[in-house]
């Protein structure tokens, strides 16, 4: 399969009054074309850094990409200039946001938020972009379209409003959409809605979808790999399968626990402690702290990358085979 | 939108009407009267001029007088300028004020947006620090302060402009600097921290995802944004250009209203201190009211609410 993004030991750091903040610390991961990728995991993991870095949309200063490359198509978008970068976005690469109450210009009409990327990267005239808007509010399942184009932001209810930023992201038949958290401030049942949304829009363009969320429901509806981050790294990639039937690292163990689930009677789980400060992040896995399996060398040293299969790759010192003797001597104690 | 409008039409006539009888009632309670100063005329002389001009009359059959010369738009004759009426007072002096005014406001809006913006992009840069420093100063000197070093400093010490008078652009320059830096300097205060907040907006980071340029991302999706409180201020920073006009014509020796509004006190010319004041009044209000229009123009979720809160 064709390979459409990929991004290599990505570091993004933010300088603050307080020190530099290491939000995202080498992460590794690859899109195929057509694909769904999620990104997963809690708040304040780097999910969203990455997401904004790849659309090079982190505010410089206090951010920088400081390391790694980000090869889109073969590429490289951390090396190419500002107005290079802006004939790429909303054009190769869109972006969807978490709050569609907030990603809508309040002055504007729905019609100019929606045609003005068209006619400014692609100079069309007002009637072609007036069709084509009709068709992709169509396309997201806005009733009139006709009138509803003339219309304000404020005249629209939050699940339709996610549709039009919808509309704007694929309005230019983007070959790659962020998707940032789409469903959070939306209720269950326009979740369900924008998903299946999302679902048929990738059928319909073979657009290739990074989703990045911490709701795992929604991460098993629609993803077809899953990404799982903790404090700026990844730490397991698997297709769906691997990642919720079977999971390695304890992390993304502790994650599945403690999310309810309908087939299975019994407490949930939480994990327990909080995510470690970014500001000067543990030299081994970060996740020590709160692991239950956590061993001495976990602190002090990073685990290499384990293939588990051709998809399923996991960082954690338990997939070592001294691991297993040394939890077999504890266990004996 | 025609109802609001109607609707406000009536409020603006009613304030018209409180703003004249506080008026009259003022004015007939400051001492004196027209024709005390001149010593000349005798006891005959003086009861003819008051029942010339209606002052015999009890107060309360001049103030009716006098609503009804409003009515009719014909202001009465001024009792210190011979032969002339209020009209003709009003006719010559306010196209003077009016484009004193009208190019302050101008002045003031263009560069007090224009700076502000600069400033907000430039957020804690040199220019930001310059810009805002500037506004500072603008907004602590008076106008008649700044007027006068300004005519010491450029037309007296440089001869680079002329002293005073209204007759040619170079004459213009000076007290419209005056009077345009303390409304800029606020503007510009306000559009940097409006447009501050404005840039952190969910929809301008989607203007940005939209590959859209600095520019248009500035000018449409933030300014227009940011242009709603530098609306909402403009009601007071028109009645603050407004008075600030009556010192600027007083210092530059421009021919404009606010000459008589000020004479016409002191001389106690009733017809004059009233013209003027209703003039003024008038004028404020309508100011006001496009203010409010304009408010409704940018911000559509105002104009939703006045047809009705759908």
């Amino acid at each position: 399969m064709e390979k459409i993004l990929e991004v290599e030991n990505l570091h993004v750091t933010f300088s603050t009054y307080g020190g530099t903040v290491k939000a995202v610390r080498g992460v590794n991961f690859y899109l195929n074309k057509g694909e769904t990728l999620a990104i997963v995991g809690e708040s304040g993991c780097g999910k969203s850094v990455t997401s904004n870095a790849i659309m090079r949309l982190i505010p410089d200063p206090p951010g920088k990409i400081s390391n790694g490359r980000i090869l889109f198509k073969g590429q490289d978008l951390t090396r190419i200039g500002e107005k290079r970068m802006r004939s790429i976005r909303g054009v190769d690469i869109s972006m969807i946001f978490q709050d569609p109450m907030t990603a809508l210009n309040p002055t504007l009409t729905i019609g100019t938020q929606l045609m003005e990327g068209l006619r400014d990267h692609y100079k069309v005239s007002a009637q072609e972009a007036k069709k084509k808007a009709l068709e992709m509010m169509t396309l997201v399942g806005i009733p009139n379209p006709e009138e509803r184009l003339k219309q304000y932001p404020h005249q629209f209810s939050g699940g339709m409003r996610q549709r039009i930023v919808i509309a704007i992201a694929l309005i230019c038949e983007p070959e790659l959409l962020i998707a940032d958290e789409p469903t959070t401030a939306l209720d269950v049942t326009i979740q369900a809605q924008i998903l299946e949304l999302f679902e048929k829009i990738q059928e319909a363009t073979g657009v290739s979808i990074i989703l990045i969320t911490h709701d795992l429901g929604v991460v098993a509806k629609i993803a077809d790999r899953i990404a799982v981050m903790y404090a700026g790294k990844i730490i397991e990639t698997g297709t769906k399968r691997d990642i919720f039937y079977r999971p390695e690292h304890p992390y993304t163990k502790g994650l599945l626990h403690s999310v309810p689930r309908l087939d299975v009677k019994g407490d949930l789980i939480p994990i327990n402690g909080t995510p470690p400060d970014l500001f000067s992040p543990p030299k081994g896995c970060a996740f020590t702290a709160r692991c239950p399996f956590a061993m001495e060398v976990c602190d002090k040293v990073y685990p290499k990358e384990s293939k588990l299969t051709d998809t399923h790759r996991v960082d954690c010192w338990l997939q070592d085979e001294r691991a297993e003797q040394l939890m077999a001597t504890t266990a004996l104690k | 939108m025609l109802r609001y409008i109607l609707k406000r039409l009536l409020i603006m006539i009613v304030t018209l009407w409180i703003i004249i009888t506080v008026t009259f009632v003022l004015m007939i309670s400051i001492p004196g009267s027209p024709f005390n100063s001149e010593g000349s005329s005798n006891a005959t002389v003086q009861a003819n001029l008051e029942k010339h001009y209606n002052l015999n009359e009890p107060y309360h059959i001049q103030y009716l007088l006098y609503l009804k010369s409003i009515v009719t738009l014909d202001l009465g004759p001024s009792i210190k300028q011979p032969n002339q009426t209020v009209n003709d007072l009003l006719g010559r002096g306010f196209p003077i004020s009016f484009e004193l005014g009208i190019i302050t406001v101008a002045v003031a809006i263009v560069s007090g947006i224009t700076l502000g913006i600069i400033a907000a992009l430039r957020h804690n840069g040199i220019i930001d620090y310059l810009a805002m420093g500037l506004a500072v100063l603008g907004i602590s000197i008076p106008n008649f302060i700044l007027a006068t070093l300004l005519i010491q400093k450029i037309a007296v010490d440089w001869e680079l402009l002329p002293v005073a008078t209204w007759s040619s652009p170079a004459h213009m320059i000076l007290p419209i600097l005056a009077l345009a830096t303390g409304p800029m300097a606020i503007i510009a205060r306000l559009t940097r921290s409006t447009m501050l907040e404005v840039l952190t907006q969910d929809y301008i980071k989607m203007a940005r995802a939209k590959g859209l340029s600095p520019w248009k991302i500035t000018i449409k999706h933030a300014l227009r944004n940011a242009l709603m409180p530098v609306v909402t201020i403009m009601g007071t920073l028109l009645a603050s250009i407004l008075t600030g006009t009556f010192v600027i014509e007083k210092i530059f020796a421009i021919p404009g209203m606010g000459k008589y509004f000020v004479e016409s006190i002191n001389q106690r010319d009733y017809p004059v201190i009233m013209g003027t004041t209703v003039f003024y009044s008038a004028f404020l209000i309508f100011m006001l009211f496009l203010v409010d229009i304009a408010y409704g123009i940018l911000d559509p979720r105002i104009k939703v609410h006045k047809r009705g809160g759908e």
